[in-house]
């Protein structure tokens, strides 16, 4: 019931990262069946049909239910403690937050058992998702509006959190690089997901309302929907990795025992990145047909990136440089990231060649190129934050041994699977189908790739042996986890962290306030204020129900298609959505008070634990 | 938390961190609210740049007269909703009350505006929402607004019952300011929307 209702930020983490990771797992069962259907040519092992439902649903899970809750699980675990605050600065909205994406997810994978899955493609083309697929792309619209709801009022709530609730002297440019680096994400979030709205919504008038957006015959114009799907669509991968950029700094200074090299640098090369991401969507739309003029300035945009970036790949290296280097399963992820990533983004930089671009689209060139990004990049930056702050999440370190068995499996099976791809690209395979003629000669180099998938299924298995091992018998963590090694404010406080965080705000008075406190001989951060009561929110349920509201709403709305009484299911929906939301504006919950004695007797019952 | 004692400040709306954070982030939502607002002109502008041989094209359609109408009366809301404001920082709690149910009035006489547009749309004109790419577009751009509207004149109404109970405390306080910075927000759009599609509609 506690987890029902919780607007605890550090629980509201851990339901994040749960549900990520069971749907990181559909994700991942759905890639290993692509990559059986096409180990061999002319497979039989999935219709054309289905294997569209399974291709569109895995790169529409993995993006928006796996990995975005992976990284809102992380930001909501560390980054309150990261700053110095007691919660977020909404802890209501931020449950409401959670229970919008988890619906959505849910809603959206209703569709396998209720006439089947989005067959699409995860970019839902018009006019193809438009007029030609069917109830799929319903479940696809409203699964996605109502947790692009939810991923937006959370991007807010942290925008507010980062700017207002960071402890006294924690200046800007004293922010940890995780920190600095969910702001920026969070700034995308809000200027992509009303876009991505508003073209869910196009689609969903068109399909329900009879609306004529994208229907040519009507004076529609299937273009806009490209236009809008990647004016969100390309802030959307840096709001993928810029969070993957942060951990990698956090990781890499802690387990090197080096401060960031570049400090500055690093920062702003993630506001250049940032601001650069609303630049560049057009370059997914090169062959569309938009002109010299167009096309050559969005190349020049797109190749600009590289530069911030190659700033940040450097600043790595030299912290690296004459550090201690600990290998720890987290640091290897992080290590792997470098050159991986660095191939991502140099494929990226020949994708922005306009000319080039003509053979390469559409083609598995570009399949490689994004998953070198998206898996080489952000999954393994992903897995270097959990296996980094697992210990101050859980309070237990995960194993590490099978974490390096787990690293390697990855890595390798990674490289087995998505390198191979760029030839079959430059060979002429295209993506999105779901077979291929043997006499192509792009057999074996697909069964190689296929063999990778399967490294990386073995490795997703382990990662999962090794949270249930160590739930039952993990090494307990100190509060200061890794080998007393810790930078930054998170780590000076017990771990797990108690449910106020910090006993006392602590005064910031350094870049990694906590390392400098011990390299004074301190062994904790100096606090800005006396021990006193602390203000505490209470549990509610409201946030579910408001969430299963727009659940129904959505089912109502979706088959309002074939049956037009089922509006009145969908109003019922909105009815208990609107009603908790009025019920919980006209009674304030003022929530509790924790006393100064509760605290002192808390805090010394967790060091005496811990010593 | 008992705001009922504490002495009346002339900011009761930022004077507690959560007031704080509650107007920051509204800033922040609207700054979503501009990007939205921004995909469904873009829209619009893409999907009107041709409208030849399209019947009733935007000249014959629109009526200034009852559009002037519209506009004077959401711009005079938005007046009355700063009066409002005003007097809130006064802690003249009747005066307020006023001034916002004058705001939630005009704003419904706006809506009943519209509804009335529109129906002499589809029912005269034979104009409705699946004649054409035109009219999915107008009528989902000002179907926004006018949403936006009729949503705020209710938020408001909630908010004036709170404060029938609870009182202009630093708790009600950010939630009236941001209310009427929400109201003056659909105001602004509402300027657009009257220069890109009625004027420019009528004359471009």
């Amino acid at each position: 019931m506690d987890w029902i209702t919780t607007v605890d930020h550090k629980k509201i983490g851990i339901l994040y990262l749960m549900s990520g990771f069971l749907f990181f797992l559909f994700g991942g069962i759905e890639a290993i069946l692509i990559r059986v259907q096409l180990a061999v040519p002319e497979n039989d092992f999935l219709s054309g049909e289905i294997y569209n439902q399974i291709v569109t649903m895995h790169g529409t899970t993995m993006i928006f239910l796996a990995v975005m809750p992976a990284i809102f699980g992380l930001m909501n675990a560390i980054v309150p403690l990261q700053i110095g605050a007691r919660d977020v600065a909404f802890p209501f909205m931020n449950a409401v937050s959670f229970w919008m994406f988890f619906f959505g997810g849910v809603l959206l994978n209703c569709s396998w058992f209720l006439g089947g899955a989005p067959a699409a493609g995860w970019t839902a083309y018009a006019p193809l998702s438009d007029i030609y697929e069917g109830l799929g792309m319903d479940f696809y619209v409203l699964g996605l509006q109502i947790a692009g709801a939810g991923t937006l009022m959370g991007g807010i709530n942290f925008l507010v959190t980062i700017v207002n609730m960071r402890a006294p002297g924690l200046t800007w440019m004293r922010l940890p690089m995780f920190t600095w680096s969910i702001f920026i994400t969070s700034v995308l979030i809000l200027f992509a997901f009303p876009a991505l709205t508003i073209g869910l919504f196009l689609l969903f008038f068109d399909r329900l309302f009879g609306g004529n957006f994208f229907d040519p015959s009507a004076g529609g114009n299937p273009i806009i929907w490209e236009h809008i799907f990647w004016i969100f669509g390309h802030p959307e991968v840096y709001i993928l990795i810029l969070p993957a950029f942060g951990i990698l700094s956090d990781v890499i200074s802690q387990h090197s025992r080096k401060r960031i090299f570049g400090y500055t640098s690093m920062v702003l090369a993630l506001v250049l990145i940032g601001f650069l991401a609303f630049m560049v969507w057009a370059h997914h739309m090169f062959t569309v047909g938009l002109g010299p003029v167009a096309n050559s300035v969005f190349a020049i945009m797109t190749m600009a990136i590289a530069i911030p970036t190659g700033v940040k790949i450097f600043n790595w290296l030299f912290t690296l440089w004459g550090g201690q280097i600990r290998f720890t399963t987290a640091n290897l992820f992080a290590l792997g990231f470098i050159p991986t990533f660095v191939m991502g983004g140099t494929t990226g930089v020949m994708l922005a060649v306009v000319t080039a671009d003509f053979q390469f689209h559409d083609s598995y060139f570009v399949v490689a190129h994004f998953h070198y990004v998206i898996v080489g990049g952000l999954v393994f930056g992903l897995f270097a934050g959990i296996y980094h702050w697992w210990p101050k999440i859980f309070g237990r370190f995960l194993n590490e041994t099978i974490g390096k068995w787990n690293f390697w499996l990855f890595f390798i099976g990674f490289h087995l699977t998505f390198f191979p791809q760029h030839f079959l690209g430059l060979m002429g395979m295209p993506r999105r189908n779901f077979t291929y003629p043997a006499e192509l000669g792009w057999g074996d180099m697909n069964f190689i790739s296929s063999i990778g998938a399967a490294f990386m299924g073995v490795a997703t298995i382990l990662f999962t042996w090794n949270i249930v091992v160590t739930s039952i018998k993990g090494e307990k963590a100190k509060g200061d986890a890794w080998y007393g090694d810790g930078r930054t404010l998170e780590w000076s406080i017990s771990s797990p962290a108690p449910e106020y965080n910090f006993a006392q705000t602590p005064l910031v008075k350094e870049f990694d306030a906590f390392w400098a406190e011990k390299r004074n001989g301190n062994d904790r951060v100096t606090p800005a204020e006396p021990l006193g009561e602390i203000h505490m929110p209470n549990n509610s349920i409201i946030p579910i129900i408001m969430s299963f509201g727009a659940f129904i709403a959505g089912f109502g709305f979706i088959f309002s298609a074939e049956n037009k009484s089922s509006l009145f299911v969908a109003a019922f929906g909105l009815a208990i959505m609107f009603g908790s939301m009025l019920v919980h504006s006209l009674y304030d919950d003022h929530g509790h008070h924790l006393i100064p004695d509760e605290l002192k007797q808390k805090e010394s019952k967790r060091k005496g634990a811990e010593a | 938390m008992s705001n009922h004692s504490a002495p009346f400040v002339p900011h009761p709306e930022t004077a507690t961190l959560e007031g704080k954070n509650k107007f920051l982030a509204f800033w922040f939502f609207l700054g979503g609210e501009t990007v939205l607002f921004a995909c469904l002109f873009g829209t619009y502008l893409g999907l009107t740049r041709d409208l030849s041989g399209v019947e009733p094209g935007p000249d014959q359609l629109f009526e200034l007269p009852t559009i002037f109408a519209a506009t004077m009366a959401l711009l005079i809301s938005s007046l009355t909703s700063v009066l409002a404001i005003i007097q809130m920082r006064k802690n003249n709690m009747a005066k307020m009350q006023f001034w916002f149910w004058v705001t939630i009035l005009l704003g419904w006489v706006f809506v009943g505006l519209e509804v009335n547009e529109f129906y002499t749309y589809v029912t005269v004109e034979d104009f409705t929402y699946s004649s054409n790419a035109f009219a999915s577009s107008f009528y989902t751009l000002l179907g926004f607004h006018g949403g936006h509207v009729f949503f705020g004149t209710l938020w408001i109404l909630t908010l004036i019952l709170q404060t029938l109970k609870k009182g202009i405390n630093t708790t009600t306080a950010p939630k009236l300011y941001i209310a009427s910075l929400y109201w003056h927000f659909v105001d602004v759009v509402w300027v657009f929307i009257f220069t890109v599609v009625y004027l420019m509609g009528k004359v471009g």
